[in-house]
């Protein structure tokens, strides 16, 4: 599950392209255009590889975090059947950080840095996940329409220029088609169930309703950079194409099951453009820059995991070798 | 302060918001291991990724969990990444036929037209023969 690039890093970004081999790079930029992929160990430019490693490790980063606050439900899911699913969920967006650490790796960060820089609070992940789940109802909402949002993001990333975060990307989105049957099914449920049930879902998405506008970042800025990445094919719509893409499968899903979006004025315009409210980008950043409600909670959980996990590593680890970072 | 979750389990486990971070070191998370799966008897095995692992017996538990989950799978195989060689693709015209290699290739024997025209040269030769033999019959007669 993720969303767009939440912070990007713009400083030198033209002073590192004017630096650049001009053949390499006319070369580099004619494989994009003719549609081919870049493999790990072709010629490419400095600020396509930051940027890369940059968005594929928040990427990774966004799917363990991301697994924490509907692991909150695993102990009282409603029945064994949930429980099961939910248990297979999580498993699933553990995988595929996985997936996406081994596609950062190709670009020569480390795991064992991606995790640090995590640890740290140095790296970012999809702010939605410093929001707590509250009730099991947001659960519900998050497996449904944060792994819809993930969906609109991933499937069009995935005709990237960048072949091992494509290959991880068809892989995931493959196993995110069960995330979403299983969150629709689990609003459903509720929605159609008693007011008892109508309200805890009505107000789980409620609550959601903010992070899930967030989701896919802020407007972009349109510049010279964002055109480049454009060109490049490491940034494959702008977050508000991704958020209207959103906007037009979702909502009338969601009116159906008669939940309320709290926002009065959220409607399409006549040329296809959804209009809303100002979702508060001021809350955005403030929780990116760690001030969330569950920021503390989130990484205090994976260094606890990481700590707790260091003697089972060292126990597994009598072992005489030379690190190589994966082929593909 | 202690992070008061609502997770049950991380209530119990009696966490501090802040503490010391050991960074991890180098191989902390081992070498990686290549993933290669077959997806029924008889097929090819495909590479579908790779895992870390300590060794070939846990990566090929690892690899299981990773990448056989739910996807069809009879058969799996790890190969330490250190382990593989491979061509670059800045050298892939070394793949490029240097001359005209038709003569190893299926679609280097087209002969068909051949045996075409040698059936049509062989009928008009047979209605020539007939043509020849009715006459012959005719002013024998």
């Amino acid at each position: 599950m993720y969303g767009a690039l939440t912070v990007t890093d713009f400083d030198n970004f033209g002073k590192e392209l004017k630096d650049e081999d001009p053949e390499k790079l006319a070369e580099f930029e004619a494989k994009i255009a003719r549609g081919e992929k870049i493999e790990p160990m072709d010629w490419m430019p400095y600020m396509y590889r930051k940027q890369l490693i940059r968005m594929i490790e928040q990427h990774a980063h966004s799917e363990i975090i991301g697994a924490l606050p509907e692991g909150t439900w695993i102990t009282r899911a409603p029945g064994f059947r949930r429980k099961l699913a939910l248990m297979a969920k999580v498993q699933d967006e553990s995988g595929h950080c996985q997936l996406l650490y081994s596609a950062a790796e190709t670009l020569g960060k480390s795991r064992e840095d991606m995790i640090n820089d995590l640890i740290s609070g140095k790296s970012k992940y999809s702010n939605v996940f410093n929001y707590p789940a509250v009730t099991w109802a947001d659960t519900a909402v998050i497996a449904w329409l944060i792994d819809a949002g993930a969906i609109v993001n991933q499937t069009i990333n995935a005709k990237g220029s960048y072949g091992p975060y494509c290959r991880a990307l068809e892989r995931i989105c493959y196993e995110e088609s069960f995330h979403l049957k299983y969150g629709h099914d689990s609003v459903v449920h509720l929605a159609t169930g008693t007011p008892t049930q109508r309200k805890m879902v009505q107000e789980a998405f409620n609550r959601w309703w903010k992070p899930i506008m967030h989701f896919h970042g802020p407007p972009d800025k349109a510049s010279q950079h964002t055109e480049v990445l454009v060109r490049w094919k490491v940034k494959m719509a702008t977050n508000d194409e991704m958020r209207n893409i959103f906007l037009d499968t979702y909502v009338p899903k969601i009116k159906e099951l008669g939940l309320v979006i709290p926002d009065e004025k959220l409607h399409k315009n006549v040329d296809g453009i959804w209009e809303f409210s100002d979702p508060d980008w001021n809350e955005f950043y403030e929780v990116i820059n760690g001030n969330g409600p569950c920021n503390a909670e989130r990484l205090a959980v994976r260094r606890m995991a990481e700590e707790n996990g260091r003697w089972v590593r060292e126990a597994l680890g009598v072992y005489s070798g030379a690190y190589v970072a994966p082929l593909s | 302060m202690k992070l008061d979750s609502l997770d049950p389990r991380i209530s119990r486990s009696d966490l501090p918001a802040e503490s010391e971070y050991v960074p991890k070191a180098g191989l902390d998370q081992w070498e990686t291991f290549e993933v290669f799966h077959q997806t029924s008897r008889g097929g090819q095995h495909v590479h579908v990724g790779s895992v870390h692992a300590p060794n070939a017996e846990l990566a090929i538990v690892f690899a299981k969990e990773q990448y056989a989950r739910r996807m069809k799978c009879v058969n799996l195989w790890v190969v330490r990444t250190s382990a593989i060689s491979a061509t670059s693709y800045d050298d892939s015209d070394m793949f490029e036929p240097a001359t005209d290699k038709s003569y190893r290739e299926a679609f280097g024997y087209k002969n068909k037209h051949i045996i075409q025209k040698f059936i049509a040269d062989q009928n008009s030769q047979n209605l020539q023969n007939s043509q020849n033999s009715a006459t012959t019959v005719n002013s024998g007669g």
